[in-house]
């Protein structure tokens, strides 16, 4: 973050940031997560890519809980997350998301959107959380739209004001669930700069993403799902120029050859 | 007229009572019903399981029996309360069961991904409801919350059956006293509907002021 001494970009030692361990998802009969294992260092990026329907957005969102697990352990820097509950609350207040549709609170101001959990979760006095928001706000090119309503924003504005509320809270890390696939495509670029710029602060950040410019300049690691599964996980210049598995292969001649 | 002008203290009063078991109740009944509506929409099993066997008891009831054991059985099992407290109790219990379900009702026009968003940032269960979902949600529940305070007014009439005295029984009084039944209820239905206005009012006034732009 800006206002952090800027940590040497990249993943660094010692506990993992996200880890987990055998994790299980079911809908129904359909087996979404199998026996998934993924760590994240501190620091690290990681792009989760593959086809729609590989359970890449389920797994970013059973790292914070938001889609409860079957079976497996999740851990947020060394602890495990409770059930649903105050417990949960708090470790999840530590783990910035965003979403594909925003979801901006569409009842509040701009600014009320990024004071909100900093006042009412993390006790902020309102001048202090005000600030702070306002400093996030200019940070992401929305300073001057704050009084607006999330409906007057174009989707990129939205965007980048869901990278600044979910920041406000000072994340240990930040989950990006398709955070582009909303958006037209003259907006795409200015959210995934504002991306680019967290990653290069040293962010740890799990981005679920068809970019696959942002996944070859940014990323440090890239993991590859297919049905449920990771199939690889590797450098993103190792994934895109020597795919290992027929899978990956098929995937990038689809998404690359147009 | 003879009729109106004729008994005008005694229809005042009565539509006083009928005022006073109306909001009284209406407040109850809207208090009562949210939090039936939140344990509805809870993550806890036993509170929604409880909230669940309310409506259906309460709202499958006919108000008449509900007011009938406030009326006769209560005063029996527990201690001695005035009437009009009694039919309040009843008013307002019954009523919240219908509260309850138009609140529920108006938490599912919520997208999804709004209390997904205030959960992701460390919000509760009872914060995302109140700051989050049910602030957008008044919008759509309020013409159906409308219909069911205007139901809560007229059903105050049943508290007529049980010595309340409020506006049901302004025929009888004048019954008494040899004027006409017929146009003493027509008074009656014209005093109702003049209550009614402000309510529609305050509907259009409230769905206005928390629209939600999406």
């Amino acid at each position: 973050m800006a206002d952090q001494t800027p940590a040497p970009s990249g993943p660094s030692s010692g506990t993992p940031m996200v880890r987990m361990t055998g994790v299980n998802k079911h809908f129904g009969d359909l087996h979404v997560l199998r026996d998934i294992d993924l760590e994240v260092a501190r620091g690290e990026v990681v792009v989760v890519l593959g086809p729609s329907g590989s359970g890449k957005s389920t797994l970013c969102r059973a790292i914070n809980r938001l889609e409860p697990v079957d079976g497996g352990t999740v851990e947020i820097d060394g602890t495990p997350l409770p059930a649903e509950g105050r417990d949960l609350a708090k470790l999840r207040s530590d783990v910035g998301m965003v979403f594909q549709q925003f979801n901006l609170f569409a009842h509040m101001t701009i600014l009320d959107n990024v004071t909100l959990a900093p006042t009412r979760v993390r006790g902020k006095s309102k001048s202090e959380a005000q600030e702070r928001a306002r400093t996030l706000l200019d940070r992401v090119g929305i300073g001057n739209q704050s009084d607006k309503y999330p409906a007057q924003l174009s989707g990129g504005q939205q965007q980048r004001v869901a990278i600044a509320r979910a920041l406000a809270m000072e994340p240990k890390v930040m989950l990006f669930d398709e955070p582009t696939s909303a958006l037209d495509p003259e907006m795409v670029g200015e959210v995934v700069e504002v991306m680019s710029g967290l990653a290069k602060d040293g962010m740890t950040m799990v981005v679920v993403t068809h970019e696959m410019g942002f996944a070859r300049r940014t990323a440090h690691r890239v993991v590859f799902m297919a049905d449920g599964e990771i199939v690889e996980d590797t450098t993103p210049d190792s994934f895109f120029s020597r795919p290992a598995t027929e899978r990956a292969r098929d995937f990038l001649g689809k998404i690359l050859t147009h | 007229m003879d009729v109106l002008f004729g008994n005008l203290s005694e229809y005042l009063t009565r539509f006083g009572g009928t005022i006073g078991l109306f909001v009284l109740s209406a407040i109850a009944s809207l208090i009562l019903g949210v939090i039936l509506a939140a344990m509805r929409v809870s993550p806890v099993p036993a509170m929604r399981a409880v909230g669940t066997g309310y409506v259906t008891l309460l709202r499958n009831t006919p108000l008449t029996l509900v007011l009938f054991f406030f009326a006769l059985g209560f005063t029996k099992l527990f201690f001695y309360l005035p009437f009009f407290l009694l039919a309040v109790i009843g008013l307002s219990l019954y009523t919240a069961a219908f509260v309850c379900e138009v609140v529920r009702g108006g938490i599912s026009t919520v997208p999804a991904g709004q209390s997904e968003a205030a959960r992701a940032l460390g919000l509760g269960f009872s914060q995302t409801l109140s700051l989050v979902v049910l602030p957008q949600a008044v919008r759509s529940v309020m013409p159906p919350l409308t219909s069911v305070q205007i139901a809560l007014l007229k059903n105050t009439t049943v508290a007529a059956g049980f010595s309340v005295f409020e506006a049901g029984g302004f025929y009888r009084a004048v019954n008494e006293q040899g004027g006409s039944t017929l146009v003493a209820l027509l008074w009656v239905a014209v005093g109702f509907i003049i209550l009614v206005i402000p309510l529609t009012v305050l509907q259009r006034r409230l769905e206005k002021r928390w629209s939600v732009a999406r």
